[in-house]
């Protein structure tokens, strides 16, 4: 089948799942291990990057479809997604600030770690490699998101639980364990491919 | 040729449109207009620049609250009380913060964002400190490493504080040192000599601020100090009390022995031991002995480390010359001033003699 041809909403649930930016990709990786110890800025910081990633991934698709292709300057796709991203998480930042403080305390003071996330850029460079229409990059850059905040909070579930109930090696304690735990959970997200896959 | 130059236009363009947005942004959302600062209940009013943190607007009206990291929210020490007008509680300010302080409304004055008018309520202490610009009166050589300045203050300003307290020495830029800085350093004179500030600076090999007073500052000059600051003073106990210092930890002993004469405290025994290494670095030794003659409650025993020579003061290291002078401690109460393996090691001595910890008060020089 055509790639232009899928529903976005398939790419949306595929992007969640057997494609998911953390568990497929390892992308995003410092942030996954550095906030993923307790569950309540785990969900901040997913919050955070679905909604960040919603908006900068059609903004991206737009500035390598309209702005870069149109002058063959395709090779400065890099340069051009993180000043996409930076600006557009610092107008966030003050926008949020503004208008609701407590939506500032869950999501504003992540904002600026996601500036430097990869997932977010991985997103971007992905819709380009795959030839993601304009539909469908809003519903992969939601799914990224959503599919990152997921793997995020059940690995802080996990060490929250792990933490309290379970005896971990020395040699092993905070990030080793962590990405043991993700290991294992990327394993059991390869039984989601049987239901959908998109490369 | 062409796509270098189509390259940079467009990539030119990109980042002007963007930086654009960020501005009307900024500008509509980041613009929080004038916002006035009520503190303690009307004493003063500042009026500021809103959208910065309350820490740097209070010190851009010259209301300096103690802060040890500058602002970045990782020391813990920059706490007033928020009445109206500070927002929730944020998450970066809960660790250092006790239930007691949450629940009457204590924040961290860097992670509060003025971005309305805001009451507040500061320590009054607070407002009596300021900037003082003040002349180098006099620069003595105290020991081989040890000077004593003594900073005039400009002309009808008085500075209030209480003995044991600290000021920060603001330093100019120097050869390679391209940017101002600033060291604590104790008031080594008496609270009621108010128009004048003491200080006892002892030389540290790369001292950022201690270069400068040693190889740049003169008789003459200008220099500045904010102040007082400080929770190492004499506590109205009537206890008997033990001083003990090293160095430069003599200035604040000092101001504390010379506030006891100048308030009449006649009624506590005072014994304050200095230690040094050997008779090149005792200072002051006249006017303590000058005291002791005078005053019959004070005591004043130097003692030397490593001076086999034949001299009139103790022998030993300071700990066990303290631990040889007394019995039992449980009733006195001690000041403690010098480097931290000093006061370490002092703390010990006294807590096995039976002295509370809660008693033990000291300033750890860093």
């Amino acid at each position: 089948m055509d790639i232009q041809n899928v529903h976005p909403f398939v790419i949306f649930f595929a992007a969640i799942t057997t494609n998911n930016i953390l568990l497929t990709n390892f992308l995003g990786m410092c942030s996954f291990l550095a906030v993923s110890k307790d569950l309540k800025s785990s969900m901040g910081l997913g919050a955070a990057v679905i909604f960040v990633s919603t908006f900068t991934a059609p903004i991206n698709w737009l500035v390598y479809h309209k702005l870069l292709v149109p002058y063959g300057l395709e090779y400065l796709q890099y340069v051009a997604f993180i000043i996409v991203i930076a600006a557009f998480t610092q107008i966030i930042e003050m926008v949020i600030e503004r208008v609701s403080t407590l939506l500032y305390l869950t999501l504003g003071i992540f904002l600026p770690l996601i500036t430097v996330n990869c997932a977010i850029l991985g997103c971007a460079l992905f819709l380009v490699i795959r030839q993601y229409t304009f539909m469908q990059s809003i519903a992969y850059g939601l799914g990224a998101g959503t599919g990152w905040a997921l793997a995020i909070a059940a690995l802080a579930g996990i060490r929250t639980r792990m933490e309290k109930k379970s005896k971990v090696i020395p040699e092993l304690e905070g990030a080793g364990i962590a990405l043991v735990i993700t290991g294992i959970i990327a394993m059991a997200f390869i039984g989601f491919s049987g239901i959908v896959r998109i490369n | 040729m062409t796509p270098i130059i189509t390259a940079v236009l467009v990539l030119s363009a990109l980042s002007g449109l963007l930086t654009l947005l960020l501005l009307v942004a900024e500008f509509f959302f980041a613009n929080y207009g004038e916002c006035i600062i009520d503190v303690n209940n009307g004493e003063k009013t500042f009026k500021v620049e809103g959208g910065a943190n309350l820490l740097t607007s209070l010190a851009s009206q010259k209301l300096f609250l103690p802060s040890g990291c500058g602002g970045r929210g990782s020391c813990g020490t920059c706490k007033c009380r928020v009445l109206d007008g500070g927002g929730p509680l944020l998450p970066t300010e809960t660790p250092y913060l006790t239930d007691e302080e949450q629940k009457t409304a204590v924040r961290l004055s860097c992670q509060v964002k003025v971005r309305n008018n805001v009451k507040i309520e500061v320590p009054k202490e607070l407002l009596s400190i300021k900037e003082f610009e003040t002349v180098i009166e006099s620069i003595t050589d105290c020991t081989h490493d040890i000077k004593g300045l003594r900073f005039r203050l400009p002309e009808g300003e008085t500075i209030k504080f209480k003995a044991g307290q600290f000021v920060n020495l603001l330093s100019k830029p120097y050869d390679d040192v391209k940017e101002g800085t600033s060291r604590a350093y104790s008031i080594s004179s008496a609270p009621s000599d108010n128009k004048a500030i003491e200080l006892v600076v002892r030389y540290v090999p790369n001292g950022m601020v201690t270069t400068y007073v040693f190889k740049h500052l003169k008789q003459g000059d200008k220099a500045s100090l904010i102040g007082a600051f400080g929770e190492f003073f004499l506590r109205d106990s009537g206890r008997e009390i033990v001083c003990i210092a090293g160095g430069s930890g003599l200035a604040p002993i000092r101001s504390i022995i010379l506030d006891m004469i100048d308030r009449g405290i006649s009624n506590r025994k005072a014994t304050f031991f200095f230690g040094a290494v050997s008779q090149r670095d005792l200072y002051y030794v006249e006017e303590f002995k000058a005291i002791e003659k005078e005053h019959p409650w004070f005591r004043f025993v130097p003692a030397l480390s490593k001076d086999d020579s034949d001299h009139p003061y103790q022998k030993g290291l300071i700990t066990d010359v303290v631990a040889r002078n007394y019995g039992d401690m449980k009733d006195l109460e001690a000041y403690l001033c010098g480097s931290p393996g000093m006061i370490d090691a002092c703390c010990k001595v006294l807590a096995g003699k039976g002295m509370p910890v809660d008693r033990i008060y000291f300033d750890k020089f860093s």
